[in-house]
């Protein structure tokens, strides 16, 4: 499969078997996206007929040239990692190396958008976890992970720093148990930034090798959409704070990370908000819920959205100061393509632990209950709800199969298909088409910040000082 | 080459034959907690 493209004034086109990608010219672009491979050893007739503003020796030598790197593997590659009827066959035994710690299922903020229900993951009930619970979890990981080493515990919420007395303890016991056990364990920490005092400040930097700092850009949009309890806006607040962490956060990771709705769907100008406030690595992430949800974003909205991220984009086109997470596509280095296959791995590899010490697939599936694997105090974990999600990978997704983006993204999220469609394996096509135009344009990104390709032309749409220059 | 430029090779291909050592990040748990890419995630064995 051969995925052509414009983005960013770009003509490219990625081989998604191999992971090649090509930048190319108009004519070419145009040769290939004609294309059904694998080519032939001469440009046929007919195909020339279709491109009849080309000369046609041109058009000959850029098959010639197309046909080249087929020979060499870059294009029209088959898939040979694995057949569809092994690919149910993956292995399913349950290695947990990851867990999302929900240490607080209370918060203070009543964000607008919560799919946690303002914290109490709709049970009514709002608390947070004792060291006893979290000792059981770390207990239970450790045993679990059999021979991997590295172990990731996010702490998490509902405000895990409402909960900060947990999360030390937590730290400090799970520390103690690597030498004995061979592990290196992983801290992040994901928080609304209201509760963070110098001191806790001084921890996180010190202890947790990732920090995911909740601000959803300009003051307007976060205040509306992130009040406190008692309905004030949060911005004023936690601005400041999260400035002195990452300002005392050295080369240590951190995401500013916010969530946009169908309410501010210029989301550009909340990324600039925050790389203005000196935020280097930011996120911004779209409002995911069922098709009833007011926030989400629905069909009718990607073509704003996907223009949003093609402006974006250009935004932060050579810009070395901001480091948008989706745009930070990684085409040499990234992951193996086995780890491509399947994914976040929630409900086998990653799980979450509530206060109570169910277990649950992930974060998103708490308080469904029907979704509950099991309970870290007598060690119960469902492997048929288990097997369900090990078997979720872009060979038995049906859409993914068909996608030129799934080793890119590997799968989407179970639980967002769940939310749009009732069942984990159908794809929420909405967030598969903003996945697909996110990774077209960090790959655009990519082909200009190694010289490639033609510089795309300004963008002068709603600018309203040069009138008549375009 | 007169028309393509190449900006990545058959990368992925060759990460099958020493890859799945599943060391890695899970991906959810770097800043999204609600969409995926993997391809933004670093290799353990690369670093």
């Amino acid at each position: 499969m051969v995925h052509t493209f414009t983005a960013l004034g770009q003509y490219l086109a990625a081989d998604v078997n191999s992971g090649a990608v090509h930048v190319l010219d108009k004519l070419s672009y145009e040769l290939l996206s004609l294309v059904e491979g694998p080519m032939g050893e001469t440009l046929p007739d007919a195909l020339a007929a279709k491109l009849p503003q080309y000369d046609r020796a041109d058009l000959a030598e850029a098959w010639e040239e197309l046909r080249g790197l087929q020979e060499n593997g870059l294009l029209f590659t088959t898939d040979e990692y694995i057949d569809p009827e092994a690919a149910m066959a993956l292995p399913r035994s349950a290695v947990v190396k990851a867990l999302c710690l929900h240490v607080s299922h209370d918060c203070n903020l009543r964000c607008r958008y919560c799919f946690a229900s303002t914290g109490d993951f709709g049970t009514g009930h709002r608390m947070t976890m004792d060291f006893e619970t979290a000792k059981k979890a770390i207990d239970w990981v450790v045993a679990k992970s059999g021979k991997r080493r590295n172990i990731e515990v996010d702490f998490f919420g509902g405000e895990p720093l409402m909960a900060m007395d947990t999360v030390k303890k937590t730290v400090e016991y799970a520390r103690s148990l690597e030498k004995e056990h061979d592990k290196v364990f992983r801290f992040t920490i994901t928080t609304n930034g209201i509760l963070l005092s110098d001191e806790n400040i001084e921890y996180i930097n010190r202890e947790m090798s990732n920090v995911v700092l909740s601000l959803d850009g300009r003051q307007g949009v976060n205040d509306h959409m992130r009040p406190t309890v008692n309905g004030k806006g949060s911005y004023d607040v936690i601005v400041p704070k999260f400035q002195k962490l990452v300002q005392g956060r050295g080369t240590k990771d951190y995401y500013v990370r916010g969530t946009f709705t169908r309410e501010n769907l210029d989301f550009a100008e909340d990324v600039k908000h925050m790389a203005a406030l000196g935020f280097r690595h930011v996120s911004v992430e779209p409002a995911s819920g069922p098709l009833d949800d007011p926030f989400a974003i629905k069909a009718e909205d990607l073509p704003r959205v996907e223009a949003e991220y093609e402006k974006l984009a250009r935004e932060l086109m050579g810009r070395k100061d901001v480091n948008f997470f989706h745009f930070n596509v990684d085409l040499a280095q990234g992951p193996c393509v086995i780890k491509r296959l399947r994914g976040c791995g929630a409900g086998c590899e990653y799980v979450a632990i509530t206060p109570d010490g169910d277990i649950y697939p992930c974060h998103q599936f708490v308080g469904k209950e029907e979704y509950c694997m099991g309970n870290v105090f007598d060690g119960s974990f469902d492997m048929d709800i288990s097997s369900k999600f090990a078997d979720q990978n872009v060979y038995t997704r049906p859409a993914c199969r068909e996608c030129w983006a799934r080793f890119y993204c590997s799968g989407g999220c179970s639980a967002s298909n769940l939310l749009v469609n009732g069942n984990i394996s159908q794809s929420n096509e909405v967030a598969c088409e903003m996945e697909r135009k996110r990774l077209e344009c960090a790959i655009a990104l990519n082909a200009i910040s190694a010289g490639m390709g033609e510089l795309p032309a300004a963008d002068h749409s709603g600018c309203e000082e040069c009138e008549g220059c375009h | 080459m007169k028309h393509i430029q190449t900006l990545n090779g058959a990368t992925l291909k060759a990460s099958a034959a020493k890859g799945g050592c599943g060391e890695c990040q899970t991906s959810c748990q770097s800043a999204c907690k609600t969409s995926c890419t993997v391809a933004n995630q670093k290799c353990e064995n690369n670093k």
